[in-house]
């Protein structure tokens, strides 16, 4: 067991590669830092809190990126942007076999505010573009941060997501809602709360996890590259399998709509779990990974990608 | 101007655009072509229903009407702040608009999005920002986010970010420093009815926001860096 959630972006890619496999584009050695930074008198790092690059998994040339969370909490600036699209787009020009994604940030770096907004957009078109020229992406969440803000979205827009159940997936984060809407709407300090609104179980049962795996970085490496052949695999003749397809999003909207009719109503997703048919929905925290999932995969929703 | 009164001037070959809760939708004339119109108003927050409304018209554009350009007014205050439509998985709903926009585009939709009054983080990056193009009126607001929320995340003095909201280029919500940065195409002045056609016959699926932000000036580094990545080159200074 190596824990996915202590590792450092770089211990990550480490632990998921090929051993000597790494290559790693635009290193720390070039300094190429935020130019927004200074001005909030706030610290720089030598890789803009990202590691991009590629390497080589049982035969398969992937191109991996990670967010280091120890760096502005993985938020997404200008230059760690455009780092991703970079990466992205040289996926698609050298042909990879997969594109892995270890999504662990708060969104938008709002030290850069406008320019990390623009990066966050571009990633998400670029995502798209990969899948579209055959190449799975798939998003890896498993970091202490978990994946927060318009990095959400785009976790959402790739072909699966890995989730463990320590980890949090979800748009706005509970400090972000509590202090809009008062303690009443979120209270931010409530950990429990917190974890079953944006925690792994849920988002594995309701389908927006299509895997949930324990904190281990073999664990997160094998269910995303089972993840990446099966969206390779499932195309039907018309399309490559990794591209969106007008049937698939067809079926997303019944699954999304049907989710909001049945669910709508709930207060907490203890409700929701009950909904689902799990008899004791309170003892769902509490369940060690293989016992989850042996009762959630009876009961979870469809996860569309 | 309201959104009757942006309607009127962007279709003055008519347009058939509903209001409900806040979500616009209909088909309108440009140039003598039938174009899809969606988009929000009255600073309306982007939850999980409306995001699922805005996905159903396009959808169903893409199925009944193959071709035909989308056009995205774009007024709201952001996503909606709610515990509920978290539990819900709201970056599903939203990122789910987004592969519909997405997959219109690649079937040769032309896209062109509009903030006519405001527009903010996530409601705009399912918006106006996956749309081919976004334009803006002079008067619009872009943002992030509200300043509390951003001086309790990033710890900075809500003074502090008040001072760099008003002048500067990568805090101030205004939609010239989102030209200068590429996230907008154009800002429209007068005759937005030409200005529309011209941004639709214009239109493509290629994401040049980067290269737009290097050649105004507004992100020096962000199209540098992408390309460094991609041919593993050094970073060209802009």
């Amino acid at each position: 067991m190596s824990s996915y959630q202590e590792a450092t972006a770089r211990q990550r890619i480490a632990g998921m590669l090929d051993e000597g496999s790494f290559m790693e584009f635009l290193p720390p050695q070039q300094r190429v830092v935020s130019p927004h930074l200074h001005q909030l008198d706030a610290p720089v790092s030598f890789d803009d809190g990202v590691v991009v690059g590629k390497g080589r998994i049982q035969g398969r040339q992937v191109f991996i990126a990670a967010q280091e969370g120890g760096f502005m909490g993985g938020a997404v600036g200008e230059v760690h942007g455009a780092k991703l699209v970079g990466m992205l787009r040289r996926a698609v020009d050298e042909s990879a076999d997969a594109v892995l994604l270890l999504l662990e940030t708060g969104g938008v770096r709002l030290h850069e505010a406008n320019a990390g907004l623009i990066a966050v957009s571009e990633v998400m078109r670029a995502v798209l573009d990969t899948r579209a020229a055959g190449i799975p992406v798939i998003a890896l969440v498993g970091g202490s941060n978990g994946c927060f803000g318009g990095m959400g979205i785009v976790a959402r827009c790739t072909n699966g997501i890995v989730i463990s159940e320590e980890s949090r997936l979800a748009m706005s984060g509970p400090e972000v809602i509590e202090t809009a809407g008062g303690v009443e709407e979120f209270d931010a300090r409530d950990r429990a709360l917190v974890w079953r609104v944006t925690g792994g179980k849920h988002r594995y049962l309701i389908g927006d996890a299509q895997d949930i795996v324990t904190d281990d970085v073999n664990a997160f490496r094998d269910a995303a590259l089972r993840l990446a052949d099966a969206a390779r695999c499932s195309g039907n003749g018309s399309g490559s399998g990794t591209e969106l397809t007008l049937e698939a999003l067809e079926a997303e909207q019944r699954m999304l709509g049907s989710r909001l009719e049945r669910f709508g109503g709930c207060e907490d997703p203890l409700e929701i779990w009950a909904s689902l048919g799990i008899d004791e929905p309170q003892a769902v925290p509490l369940l060690e990974i293989d016992a989850f999932r042996e009762l959630a995969d009876g009961h979870r929703e469809g996860a569309a990608s | 101007m309201n959104w009757q009164q942006v309607a009127d001037a962007l279709f003055p070959q008519g347009h058939r655009i509903v209001e409900r809760d806040c979500f616009l939708s209909g088909e309108a004339q440009v140039g003598g072509q039938t174009v899809t119109v969606i988009g929000t108003t009255g600073h309306t927050p982007i939850g999980v229903e409306i995001a699922l409304a805005q996905a159903s018209a396009i959808l169903d554009t893409v199925r009944r009407h193959p071709g035909r350009a989308i056009v995205i007014l774009v007024d709201t205050e952001g996503q909606r702040l709610r515990r509920r439509d978290e539990m819900l998985g709201i970056n599903s709903y939203m990122a789910h608009l987004g592969k519909c926009v997405e997959l219109a585009r690649r079937r040769g939709h032309r896209i062109v999005g509009l903030v006519y009054d405001q527009a903010l983080s996530g409601g705009f990056i399912t918006s106006g920002l996956i749309a081919d193009a976004c334009y803006a009126l002079p008067e619009a607001t872009i943002r992030v986010m509200g300043l509390p929320a951003m001086a309790r995340i990033t710890k900075v003095p809500l003074e502090r970010l008040e001072e760099l909201a008003q002048d500067n280029p990568v805090f101030a919500p205004g939609a010239e420093n989102y030209l200068r940065m590429g996230g907008v195409a154009g800002i429209w002045h007068e005759n937005l009815a030409a200005a529309l056609e011209d941004a639709l016959a214009q239109a493509g699926p290629q994401d040049r926001r980067a290269e737009l932000g290097l050649e105004r000036g507004g992100r020096k580094l962000a199209f540098a860096v992408a390309q460094a990545v991609r041919t593993g080159s050094d970073v060209q200074a802009a």
